[in-house]
């Protein structure tokens, strides 16, 4: 088991990673996720110390890993790299024997095992052992570069975006290789990537992390059917439209770009910004961006004095809906209400989006003539 | 080829190599120390610079004040004379291995130690191959200033041919210098080229 303790990395001012508090069984293929500079890969190479963190604690099996070598450490952490990195002066047998030989197995252990780890992945000993790196495709050379990790048999593999730099083809062949060996060795896998595609393949957790902190960690089915926060679902992007209509939540349909108002802002502010952006009514929240209720132009131009905050203006049982109903649900309502949209909230009570008639229209386009539209506008 | 024989030639081409075999010695290491402690990058840069730009015959002028008028003090004026080259090329070629290869090296859990041996000299090699070429030629044509420090070879033989104006000689000894120069460059240039191929990278150009 791998725990992280509130760990902290900073790089000058800037917080890499966040007080994380993490914890990851055995055996488990978690996947880290998030935009460049969330963290993650970060959060990735601190295990095996190749970044050193500045506060916190990281356990594996119970020992704190800064009390242990950082070479012995990481000849027992598998390492995998978006660059692969295989050592261009080095066969494919010794390159895969790299970890073995620093570990000084004999001779016969390490070519044995080179042969045993070449048929796991369905490569022949004799057409590859004795060629070099540059003799091998991409894909292949990554196939290596995962079975030079595996090698000296270590119980956890860190994997920096392995598929990234691969073409879309072999990145999925390779995606189902690495599943199917993982069957067999139920090895811990960390593996870091920003594809939301191979993260919900791949993983048994997904965890997703924006500036240094975990927004949600989840299974792939509930980070799609629930995501916590409107980056999430942005992530998910065209992935959550391909299921069937039925299964559309609101996340899937909202508008992401969302006009809101603090509560305290002056009517007259309002009506400004709202015939800026030829809308006529605004949501308001409060100070910690909580729905409040939305206003209407025509409300305030009847009864508003000038000067007043825009919360006196508010209808406080306008009609709200969350992220995670059900998007057919949220369609009845605007129908029935007759209203031009619906404010759809996260679970706590964030504005995540809103759903009008056009977005409804858009969503059900998409399940009549496929997926080509991009909603999140 | 009256007045010289075989064994000048011979007797220059043991200077030249004996000074670069130290040369090679001396400037991987220091080239190392550049690459692994940098603080120590420049003052050794600097060291092996202004070594070449004081004039050959100065430096073995001084170094005969401690040595004598002796073979050591040319062997060891050249090898002050190439170690330019070599450092310089052992700090850039390790400098420019593919970081992701050094990564790999480093989250594999081999020691620094390691790193160098197993993975980083050998990448840089072909580098340092031409680093050790470009000195070997250059100290061909110097080592002619060893004549004057009596440390003979092909100078002693250039130095009397002048002094008796035998322009016949002088020619040819000139011509039998150029030839070993052409030779240890074009010969070790093939080597360097087989190098590259065989390791399918770019990191070699020629420099210096």
């Amino acid at each position: 088991m791998i725990v992280y303790e509130n760990v902290t990395k900073k790089y000058g001012d800037v917080t890499v990673v966040d007080n994380l508090s993490l914890t990851i069984d055995d055996g488990e293929f978690l996947v880290l996720i998030g935009p460049s500079g969330c963290g993650k890969t970060t959060t990735l190479k601190m295990l095996n110390r190749l970044i050193k963190y500045d506060e916190g604690n990281i356990y594996i099996d119970d020992s704190n890993i800064k009390e242990i070598n950082p070479v012995e450490l990481r000849r027992n952490i598998g390492y995998v790299i978006q660059q692969i990195g295989l050592f261009p002066n080095m066969t494919i047998e010794q390159n895969i024997s790299v970890v073995p030989s620093l570990l000084k197995w004999s001779k016969e252990k390490q070519h044995k095992r080179v042969r045993e780890l070449l048929e796991i992945a369905d490569l022949s000993y004799e057409e590859n052992a004795h060629k070099y790196p540059r003799e091998l495709s991409g894909g292949q050379q990554q196939r290596i570069g995962v079975l030079r990790a595996i090698a000296a048999g270590p119980p956890v593999v860190l994997m920096d975006e392995p598929f990234g730099a691969l073409d879309p083809i072999t990145r999925d062949i390779l995606q189902d290789e690495l599943k199917a060996l993982n069957k067999k060795l139920h090895k811990t896998i960390i593996f870091v990537t920003h594809d939301m595609g191979e993260a919900v393949k791949m993983a048994d957790r997904i965890v997703f992390m924006n500036e240094g902190k975990v927004l949600q960690a989840a299974s792939p089915e509930e980070m799609l059917e629930n995501p916590a926060h409107p980056m999430i679902s942005r992530f998910m992007g065209k992935l959550s439209y391909s299921r069937s209509g039925n299964d559309l939540i609101c996340a899937d349909v909202m508008r992401l770009k969302v006009l809101t108002v603090p509560e305290t802002k002056k009517t007259l502010e309002c009506i400004e910004l709202m015939k800026q952006r030829e809308i006529d009514s605004v949501i308001v929240v409060d100070k910690n961006n909580k729905y409040k209720g939305r206003a209407n132009i025509e409300d305030i131009m009847e009864h508003g004095k000038p000067g007043e905050p825009i919360i006196k203006m508010v209808k406080l049982d306008t009609p709200s809906v969350m992220v995670n109903t059900n998007a057919k649900d949220a369609f009845d309502h605007l129908i029935a209400t007759n209203i031009d949209y619906l404010a759809v909230l996260n679970r706590d009570k964030t504005v995540a989006g809103i759903i009008t008639k056009t977005s409804m229209t858009k969503s059900l386009a998409s399940v009549v003539w496929g997926d080509d539209n991009d909603y999140n506008d | 080829m009256s007045m010289f024989g075989w064994d000048k030639v011979g007797e220059h081409m043991y200077l030249v190599l004996m000074a670069s075999l130290f040369a090679a010695l001396i400037g991987l290491i220091l080239g190392i120390c550049c690459y692994l402690f940098k603080p120590a990058r420049n003052p050794i840069m600097w060291l092996v610079d202004v070594l070449q730009t004081v004039p050959a015959l100065a430096t073995l002028g001084l170094i005969m004040i401690l040595f004598g008028p002796t073979k050591t003090t040319v062997i060891i004026g050249l090898t002050l004379y190439s170690l330019l080259p070599i450092v310089r090329n052992t700090y850039v070629g390790l400098e420019n291995i593919d970081p992701g290869i050094k990564e790999a090296a480093v989250g594999m859990g081999m020691t620094e130690m390691q790193q160098l041996i197993k993975v980083e000299v050998p990448l840089a090699f072909p580098m340092i191959f031409t680093g050790i070429r470009i000195a070997i030629v250059n100290s061909i044509g110097t080592a002619v200033f060893g004549a004057f420090v009596g440390g003979g070879g092909l100078g002693s033989v250039i130095n009397r041919a002048i002094m008796i104006q035998d322009m016949d000689t002088l020619m040819k000894v000139t011509l039998i210098l150029m030839l070993m120069a052409v030779i240890f460059d074009y010969g070790m240039g093939y080597i360097e080229k087989r190098l590259n191929q065989d390791q399918g990278m770019a990191t070699a150009g020629s420099s210096a």
